[in-house]
């Protein structure tokens, strides 16, 4: 039997976090980039709620995830309605393609 | 925690309820208005100028707001907080009256309800910015000036360059704020508390692991060094700056970077502070060499952002490249970790906040009647309209740092405080900076007086109201370089931070 522990929670929580950075590194597509930013979300989310519970940290932490769920949710529908924009403007929503504005 | 005290908390609140209420309010009557949306700007101005009456009652104050059993706190009301809280009404005070006489506003006036209340929204996260003192509330604010912008960045729906400018921005800010939200979770675990005060009393008190305390500073740092573009985390500015609506720009430029950096400066000073020493110099925790830290991050961010803006020909693009090396500028003054540097960036702030939103409602006017941003469009600008010429020119001399203008006051201060902390070759470098800086201002004063302009392009008139609005912001400028004393007085008053 493996007991688990804090540890596992923080391993999880990091890989997901490292798949977030790599996805918005390599991803063209707007919104499989914010699908990154969302995990990175999720991986802070896991911390929290680690930490509160295997450190007796009283109920800040569980609040925080609550606050972040919410944020996330707003960020996402922000997100989305500017994706949405651009698409009927530029037809497209790879990011490498929408560079009207350089040096 | 009892009733009574809640109750006595929102007195600490006061300037932060104003706006909350304006922000109902203009909600309220754009539903119940329809069409007839000229109050709007008169509401929201009402507002300010409610805010603006309880921040000044702030500046007496010192205590913390909502303090529970298991919270020291969670708002901050005292001098530093307030005189922050000063820059970001008075930024946004001339936004709403830029906004009404900005042709690119006005285009979607169907909209003009939700354009008010986003721009109240960021106002009441940037107060909240500005005096939290708690890691849950710092981030929610954080996210409340960020979706606010995203939106207001892409306000006009249908130009090209604004929807681009939105797209990148919530990409940028929201990876920025994924990485500072996981550098906070980490604080969170290894000190227990969300709460600043207490994970202050807590480094000091026991021993915690270096590396992980390094690493989550580090991650927390990105969120704030986006929201103040510094370096490297500056790569949205410039696009942002560009494509947003030149209204916005100018709150994103001013009101945003001064919560940023009073964000910055209470983060560094009331959680890692040890103790200040009879010359005002902080002793911070020995986890890195914070000085090094923060040379390496100014000279970084204003080289690169004064040397980009060299070849820059969009006005609007050039003052973002410009803002980012005052975000430079402003850090030396946080390298010196003193108190004589604080209250350099604080007059230093005033300063830029002042001449910057003057500098871009010189290029709104102009872009208003010929419909560009560009450089070369400006040549002889100085002979058709002297007076436009003239107050950009001021404008541009205070960016530089030339007497008589008050930006030079702004840099002599941050140089005093420099050379008295022994610092004198970051000094120079900074001085060799603001040279390169000279010559981006003056190829613009070169357009706009010494050459011939092209028949008929500007012939317009500045309005009686406008012109007003100009001279209340150049005039100051003129003003403060010669007669600084109240702006030094008032810097002084305002670097009490609770606490320490």
């Amino acid at each position: 039997m493996i007991h688990v522990g804090l540890t596992h929670f923080l391993f999880i929580s990091s890989i997901l976090f490292s798949l977030g950075i790599f996805g918005i590194v390599t991803r063209r597509n707007a919104v499989m980039v914010l699908m990154g930013i969302e995990l990175m979300l999720n991986a802070a989310n896991i911390n929290f709620i680690a930490f509160a519970r295997y450190g007796n940290f009283g109920l800040q932490g569980q609040i925080m995830a609550l606050f972040v769920i919410v944020v996330a949710a707003a960020e996402a529908a922000i997100a989305l309605a500017i994706v949405l924009n651009i698409y009927k403007i530029f037809s497209t929503v790879n990011v490498d393609e929408i560079d009207t504005l350089k040096d | 925690m009892n009733v009574d005290y809640l109750v006595n908390s929102l007195y600490l609140i006061k300037p932060e309820l104003a706006i909350a209420s304006a922000l109902v309010l203009l909600v309220l009557i754009d539903l119940i208005m329809g069409n007839n949306k000229k109050f709007l700007p008169y509401v929201a101005i009402a507002g300010l100028i409610a805010a603006a009456y309880f921040i000044i009652g702030q500046f007496g104050m010192n205590s913390l707001a909502f303090v529970s059993k298991s919270n020291k706190g969670m708002i901050i009301a005292d001098p530093f907080g307030a005189f922050f809280k000063g820059i970001v009404v008075f930024a946004s005070l001339f936004v709403v009256y830029f906004s009404i006489k900005s042709d690119e506003i006005k285009a979607s006036f169907e909209r003009h309800g939700e354009y008010y209340t986003l721009i109240f929204g960021m106002i009441l996260g940037m107060f909240f910015m500005i005096s939290a003192s708690d890691l849950i509330l710092i981030y929610i604010s954080l996210e409340l000036v960020s979706f606010s912008s995203y939106v207001l960045a892409g306000f006009t729906k249908t130009a090209l360059r604004n929807s681009e400018a939105a797209l990148k921005y919530v990409i940028y800010g929201g990876v920025s704020s994924g990485i500072m939200l996981f550098g906070i979770s980490i604080l969170y675990g290894i000190t227990g508390s969300t709460n600043l005060y207490e994970i202050n009393s807590l480094i000091q008190s026991s021993s915690i692991p270096n590396l992980t305390f390094i690493l989550s500073g580090i991650l927390i740092f990105v969120g704030i060094g986006y929201k103040i573009s510094a370096a490297p985390f500056h790569f949205w500015t410039p696009d942002v700056y560009e494509g947003a609506p030149i209204t916005i720009t100018a709150f994103l430029s001013v009101a945003s970077k001064a919560a940023g950096f009073a964000l910055l400066i209470r983060f560094i000073k009331i959680t890692f502070i040890k103790s200040v020493d009879s010359a005002g110099y902080w002793q911070l925790v020995d986890l890195i060499d914070w000085k090094t830290f923060f040379i390496f991050l100014s000279i970084i961010t204003m080289t690169l952002g004064n040397f980009a803006a060299l070849w820059q020909d969009n006005l609007k693009r050039m003052l973002a490249y410009s803002s980012i090396a005052h975000a430079g500028y402003l850090l030396l003054g946080m390298a010196v970790l003193s108190n004589q540097g604080m209250i350099a960036i604080i007059i230093y702030f005033a300063v830029y906040a002042i001449t910057n939103l003057g500098a871009f409602f010189v290029v709104m006017l102009i872009a208003n009647k010929i419909g560009s941003e560009n450089i070369d469009d400006y040549k002889g600008l100085g002979y058709s309209q002297p007076f436009l010429g003239v107050s950009l020119a001021i404008f541009l001399i205070s960016l530089t740092g030339l007497p008589p203008t008050a930006g030079f006051i702004g840099k002599l201060y941050l140089f005093i405080a420099l050379v008295d902390a022994k610092m004198i070759t970051l000094a120079v470098i900074a001085l060799l900076n603001s040279v390169v800086a000279l010559y981006y201002y003056i190829r613009v004063l070169k357009n706009l007086f010494l050459s011939r302009p092209a028949n008929g392009t500007f012939e317009f008139k500045v309005s009686f109201s406008n012109g007003l609005v100009l001279v209340l912001l150049a005039a100051p400028i003129i003003i403060l370089g010669i007669y600084f004393t109240p702006l030094v007085d008032l810097a002084k008053n305002s670097m009490q931070i609770l606490g320490f």
